[in-house]
């Protein structure tokens, strides 16, 4: 059998399974639709958290992001992971008591203004769907790769599964397949690395092994005279602008609306909180494994790469060299010094090949690079299809029934909901099959934008009650323009040109807007009436997780 | 036993079992800004030690900072678990 039968049969065999479970799971009711009914354990939830969380991105682009920045590179591994901590304690237990069905469900209610549900609302869509364009660009990157399928035909099958698993069930079978989809990119992820591990020390731990790998790393890099050192610190960030970037990706993950929607489906708040701990546990196991890979790869790169004539390089060299993802300068006219052995200086590699390229460099047979890209897809199409689930309820929940119609029916919310997922799923799909180099760079201000808007309102809404409609309204909007502001000033130098502040730069414009947000909390909610009794009611209500008596009736 | 308290003992309830959630996320998060956010502070210091033959800032960074978050996250359900009980929270 020729390697591309094989890749199919493996990608669309694992596709079918996806869409049986999420025919056997469809659902008929809003509950089941918008928050699964409420009845997803904690272990399954954090599972599908996890899924709906590690984007293409995550799985494809992360090590190679740490290979390239070194300890620099760290800030997303402690940004993404650290973010549960934030949610577990702040929020996602009192999301869960609330008990409706999104996160400007919440801030609508909470501050009783339609404002607010609408900057909400809008906050959820742009920064949802972005994301989910550069997912559906993932996908087709993915397929286009491993599989080579024309990117276009990539990203229509991606476009086609998504929409099979989100239509029918919603969130109901959102959740079982995200739990599969887990299963298939962990997998995935995990052999390639492992198994260079088992050839190389002979025990399947590749996440202790890479101390050792470090070591050998450096004793290259100086033999090599290699400057900066892979291990040292703040080589390519300032301590600052790193420090930075990574609590704004702490707060920012936090505050993520398809991340938060996940929380409303536990049947209890107890549940939350457990969720959230399992989210974690299934996230890391990818997290902790990333610079084990970057470090595996570089050690590779450093010892049967670098310094070696142009001519006797490893065959896996020359594969992603066709496909473009690794460039060898050493000609005179490239900027090299042309004498026929590859410099350090000399390659040129692109982030994602650091994943894509394990399989071979390990020499695993096939089947495993087929792996690889059935768990990348499963990355890139769980997290697509927790995004439009948000999208659809922002616009179907929020918009149209709470705001529009609030006699709108049952059923017509459900249905206006399904059809919502397959607009945007086609929109997505031709966006990323023009020009995606735009929404990649919006992705990376998600972030930015999630930590200066709806964090700061959640929050202050449970644990200050003083925070009223005013100081939340202008917090959010106010941070939202502080950060779009410090962005495009730093990045494009306009309206105006910013220079950056200790040297933060465009990704970690968040802070600002967050620190405006908080304040606008505090200080204006303070200058303005207090939130009416029924508001503080309804904090008391969100403060604990069951009711002691009818003292607040 | 909670039909003869009167409404200020409720109310005192509920908020003595607020602080103590405010005290437990508090000292949580001061552990959580310790591991990550404190550690890139001193990384350079850090990385003098060698732990299973990793320097110690990048080990920290890398592992023990997402191992040290998921156990802050269990405790924190443990802990609200007992102090649902205590309070009378607790669902079945």
């Amino acid at each position: 059998m020729s390697n591309q039968v094989i890749g199919y049969i493996v990608v669309f065999g694992v596709f079918i399974a996806f869409m049986y479970i999420a025919y056997a799971t469809r659902a008929k009711r809003a509950d089941d639709f918008y928050v699964a009914g409420r009845r997803i354990k904690p272990f399954w939830n954090g599972m599908a958290v996890a899924a709906d969380w590690m984007s293409a991105a995550s799985f494809i682009s992360m090590a190679g992001a740490i290979a390239a920045l070194g300890y620099d590179g760290l800030a997303y591994i402690m940004g993404w992971t650290g973010g549960y901590v934030v949610l577990a304690l702040v929020l996602a237990p009192y999301l869960r008591k609330f008990g409706k069905y999104t996160a400007p469900d919440f801030i609508g209610d909470r501050y009783e203004s339609q404002v607010a549900r609408a900057v909400a609302i809008i906050c959820a869509i742009v920064i949802s769907f972005t994301y989910c364009v550069a997912q559906v660009a993932g996908a087709g990157i993915i397929m286009g790769r491993l599989m080579g399928l024309p990117m276009k035909v990539a990203i229509a099958i991606g476009v086609i599964i998504v929409i099979a698993s989100t239509v029918m069930g919603g969130m109901k079978s959102i959740t079982w397949t995200q739990c599969a989809q887990y299963i298939v990119l962990i997998i995935g992820y995990l052999i390639p690395v492992t198994a260079l591990c088992i050839k190389f020390y002979g025990h399947p731990l590749p996440q202790l092994a890479y101390g050792d790998i470090l070591q050998k790393i450096v004793a290259k890099e100086k033999e090599l005279n290699i400057t900066p050192l892979y291990i040292e610190p703040f080589t390519k960030m300032s301590m600052a602008d790193m420090w930075v970037l990574t609590l704004v990706l702490m707060i920012g993950t936090a505050g993520l609306p398809h991340i938060m929607m996940r929380f409303f489906t536990t049947p209890l708040v107890r549940d939350a909180r457990y969720s959230a701990g399992w989210a974690l546990v299934f996230i890391g196991a990818l997290y902790i494994t990333a610079p084990a890979y970057a470090a595996f790869q570089k050690y590779v790169v450093l010892h049967d790469v670098v310094g070696k004539p142009i001519s006797q390089l490893p065959e896996w060299v020359s594969a992603w060299g066709k496909v473009g993802l690794l460039k060898i300068k050493d000609a005179i006219e490239l900027g090299g010094n042309g004498d026929g052995i590859l410099q350090f200086k000399e390659l040129d590699l692109h982030r994602d090949i650091v994943v894509l390229s394990m399989p071979e460099i390990a020499q695993l047979p096939y089947i495993v690079s087929a792996l690889v890209a059935a768990g990348g897809l499963a990355a890139a199409i769980s997290t697509a299809d927790g995004l439009l689930m948000v999208i659809a309820a922002a616009i179907s929940h929020d918009l149209y029934y709470k705001m529009i119609n609030p006699n709108a029916s049952e059923n017509t919310r459900v249905i206006l909901g399904k059809s919502l997922i397959g607009f945007f799923a086609i929109i997505a799909g031709i966006v990323a099959a023009g020009n995606i180099g735009f929404i990649v760079q919006i992705v990376a201000w998600a972030f930015s934008l999630a930590a200066a808007s709806f964090f700061p309102a959640i929050v202050m809404g449970v644990f200050d009650k003083r925070t009223n409609t005013y100081g939340a309204v202008i917090g959010m909007i106010g941070g939202l323009l502080i950060t779009i502001f410090y962005i495009l000033g730093v990045k494009f130098g306009w309206p105006v040109k910013i220079s950056p502040i200790a040297g933060i730069k465009d990704q970690g414009a968040g802070l600002f807007g967050m620190a405006f947000n908080f304040l606008s909390c505090i200080i204006i909610s303070r200058l303005t009436p207090p939130p009416s009794e029924k508001i503080m009611d309804l904090v008391d209500h969100l403060r604990y997780p069951k009711k002691l008596t009818d003292a607040h009736d | 036993m909670v039909s003869v308290e009167n409404k200020e003992d409720i109310k005192r309830r509920l908020e003595e079992y607020h602080k103590k959630n405010v005290t437990y996320i508090i000292i949580l998060l001061i552990i959580w800004f310790i591991v990550s956010l404190g550690g890139i502070l001193v990384v350079k210091s850090l990385n003098e030690f060698t732990f299973l033959k990793f320097p110690f800032g990048y080990y920290l960074g890398a592992q023990l900072s997402i191992i040290v978050f998921i156990a802050e996250i269990f405790i924190y359900a443990k802990l609200m678990d007992n102090l649902d009980k205590k309070y009378g929270f607790y669902e079945d």
